[in-house]
């Protein structure tokens, strides 16, 4: 708002595509926080990361009906059915976790086949209509712009859940054993916690954190044949460019994927299908040592 | 015994396959050839998935990339400058050698799930541009009304499928010959010492960074060779080619045909693309819940496929003559930084 005040008629249109891309950022940091802690802990790239995403939106689209009661409802199925949708993936994913990664990777791809396949017969070829709850379907005042009330609160919702996590793995008994499996798992496992349940565990809260951006997010990447391809592919970049297991990190890297993908476009509109690719380069060519190494520690 | 079992069975589906692959546009009609000619280009991009998977050790789910690349710069780039196919392979092997180089800083200091992670990036990044760069690649509706191609200098126009299939059959050959020789150098014997040890190969003076990046090159390469036969084969290209689920099918096929082996490589992709084909020809609408659930049952029944990269080569590659010579595995003391 400061920057408003210093130059209103040049900032003022950019606005609302930058608040835009708050949102939009902190909804794909939801998301790729699952992502982070399947690979991050039980060194799972899981491919079905998108269709937990998805189940959460479909599951907003059938059960919300605009009231507060059936958004809570809506939240607590969506996240329940996403982590249990993680929970099964772990355990499908047991017979084969001495494997290597090839086969760890192809086991969740054909589990995203089927699931987004079941999900589209469930609820039908048509991506469905999401609905913002009643009371926040109105606009608000933001700096001289009408802003849906709903992205705001999403944000403000958002944010709060992005710093639940980060306190619950800094400071929790659960968060620590999370960082101690990062860092040496024969010593957890030497500990007395089994690797299957962390695995379990760790799918199921990834599952949970998908669902829960999947309800909340439905109005602004809505449930459809494409959700699953777009969220996996925004959280892997996210991810990547967030420097692979970094809390703060994917924070930072999910807010530029999302100024990027509104703000970006809004500025430069013909350079826009290359932005994501140069945001890549570019972060690359700043800390591409950085990366190097922590990609040769993990 | 359990190996033994799966090495015949991968020997004859093998062979079974590759002679169906040389009779077939004799016995099938054109649509069939036609769809069999590109399912010989996503063989090709499987031998390249190959190549940097079981050969380099570096999983990869973005091999699509380049073979897109390919595509693209053949029927964009490569019809304006000759109708000749050599030339427009060449044209496109040159552009996703391109595409492979420069993504190379972000793939090679990578291993293990990170380059699946990074690859995967990589190709949807790139299904993402060809989708959006509408005044070259039209956009999701692609490019329709490709030119026919002249094999060499001096040939008629390939006009019909079965002339565009042999096409395509003799070019996969001629690749994957080429894939085999080299393979059977010194370049091969250093890739699979670095995937198989690459702390030891570090030790004794080998820049494995270099090989590795000479490897995702030429792997880019070949894919982007198939990109061109794929614009060839059906005269028109979108980006609904290169989608994630067709890098998960050829890694799959990959995995199927023994991971390290190329020719595996090549009867894997085949075989699953023609039940993908066939799948969605019989069961419109349930195939990609069948195909999920063929990908899970495939994990399961295959692990030897999927580690046999991780073992002793049950025979031992010939040691050029000029390479150091090697010790046994359990004299040598583990040499680890």
């Amino acid at each position: 708002m400061i920057a408003v005040a210093a130059g209103p008629n040049r900032i003022d249109p950019y606005v609302i595509p930058a608040l835009d891309g708050v949102a939009y950022g902190l909804l794909v940091f939801v998301a790729a926080a699952g992502l982070v802690f399947c690979f991050g802990v039980a060194n799972i790239l899981n491919l079905a990361h998108g269709m937990l995403y998805a189940i959460g939106g479909y599951t907003a689209a059938a059960v919300f009906d605009g009231g507060w009661v059936s958004l809570a409802l809506a939240l607590g199925v969506g996240v329940l059915a996403a982590a249990a949708a993680g929970a099964l993936l772990a355990g499908l994913l047991t017979p084969v976790a001495t494997g290597n990664h090839l086969t760890q990777a192809l086991l969740t791809f054909g589990v995203a086949l089927a699931g987004g396949s079941l999900l589209v017969a469930g609820f039908g070829p048509d991506d469905p209509q999401v609905l913002v709850p009643a009371a926040l379907d109105g606009s608000v005042q933001v700096a001289g712009h009408r802003y849906a009330a709903y992205r705001l609160v999403f944000i403000v919702v958002a944010a709060a859940l992005a710093a639940g996590l980060y306190l619950t793995v800094r400071r929790t008994r659960a968060g620590m054993l999370v960082r101690a499996a990062v860092d040496d798992p024969e010593m957890v496992s030497c500990l007395g916690v089994s690797p299957a349940r962390i695995r379990v565990g760790v799918l199921a809260v990834g599952g949970a954190l998908a669902g829960a951006a999947g309800v909340l997010g439905a109005p602004i990447i809505g449930p459809g044949a494409d959700t699953a391809d777009t969220v996996l592919l925004l959280s892997l970049v996210v991810v990547v460019l967030g420097g692979l297991g970094s809390m703060v990190g994917t924070l930072l890297a999910a807010l530029a994927i999302g100024e990027i993908q509104t703000l970006g476009v809004a500025l430069l509109p013909s350079a826009a299908p290359f932005l994501l690719f140069a945001a890549m380069a570019a972060v690359l060519a700043v800390r591409a040592r950085g990366l190097a190494l922590r990609w040769a520690a993990t | 015994m359990r190996d033994e079992v799966l090495r015949r069975t991968r020997a004859a589906v093998a062979t079974v396959v590759l002679a169906g692959l040389l009779v077939a546009p004799w016995v099938v009609d054109d649509y069939t050839s036609a769809i069999l000619a590109r399912t010989l280009a996503l063989g090709l991009v499987g031998v390249s998935v190959a190549l940097l998977t079981g050969v380099a050790g570096m999983p990869t789910l973005g091999q699509t990339a380049p073979y897109a690349a390919g595509a693209y710069a053949s029927a964009v780039l490569g019809s304006q400058v000759s109708d000749v196919g050599v030339v427009q392979v060449a044209v496109a092997a040159l552009a996703g050698a391109a595409l492979a180089a420069v993504t190379l800083p972000l793939v090679v200091p990578a291993r293990g799930v990170i380059v699946l992670m990074i690859t995967l990036a990589i190709g949807e990044l790139v299904v993402t541009v060809l989708g959006r760069w509408r005044s070259v690649t039209g956009g999701t509706d692609g490019l329709a009304g490709i030119a026919g191609v002249r094999p060499f200098w001096g040939l008629p126009v390939l006009a019909t499928d079965q002339a565009r299939y042999l096409y395509t059959l003799v070019v996969v050959a001629t690749l994957v010959g080429a894939v085999l020789l080299l393979l059977r150098t010194r370049a091969g014997v250093l890739l699979r010492a670095g995937r198989d040890d690459e702390m030891r190969l570090r030790a004794s003076g080998h820049r494995v960074p270099l090989y590795l990046s000479g490897a995702h090159v030429a792997a880019g390469a070949i894919a982007g060779a198939a990109g061109s036969l794929l614009v060839v084969a059906q005269q028109y290209v979108s980006p609904a080619d290169f989608g994630f689920d067709t890098s998960a099918l050829l890694l799959l096929g990959v995995v199927i045909g023994g991971t390290a082996s190329v020719g595996g490589a090549l009867v894997g992709a085949v075989l699953v693309i023609a039940v993908r084909d066939w799948l969605f020809g019989v069961l419109p609408g349930h195939a990609p819940l069948v195909l999920g659930v063929l990908f899970v049952a495939t994990v399961y029944l295959l692990p030897t496929g999927v580690t046999r990269a991780r073992r002793p080569r049950p025979v031992p590659a010939p040691r050029p003559p000029d390479a150091a010579p090697t010790r046994d595995r359990d004299t040598t003391p583990e040499l680890r930084v």
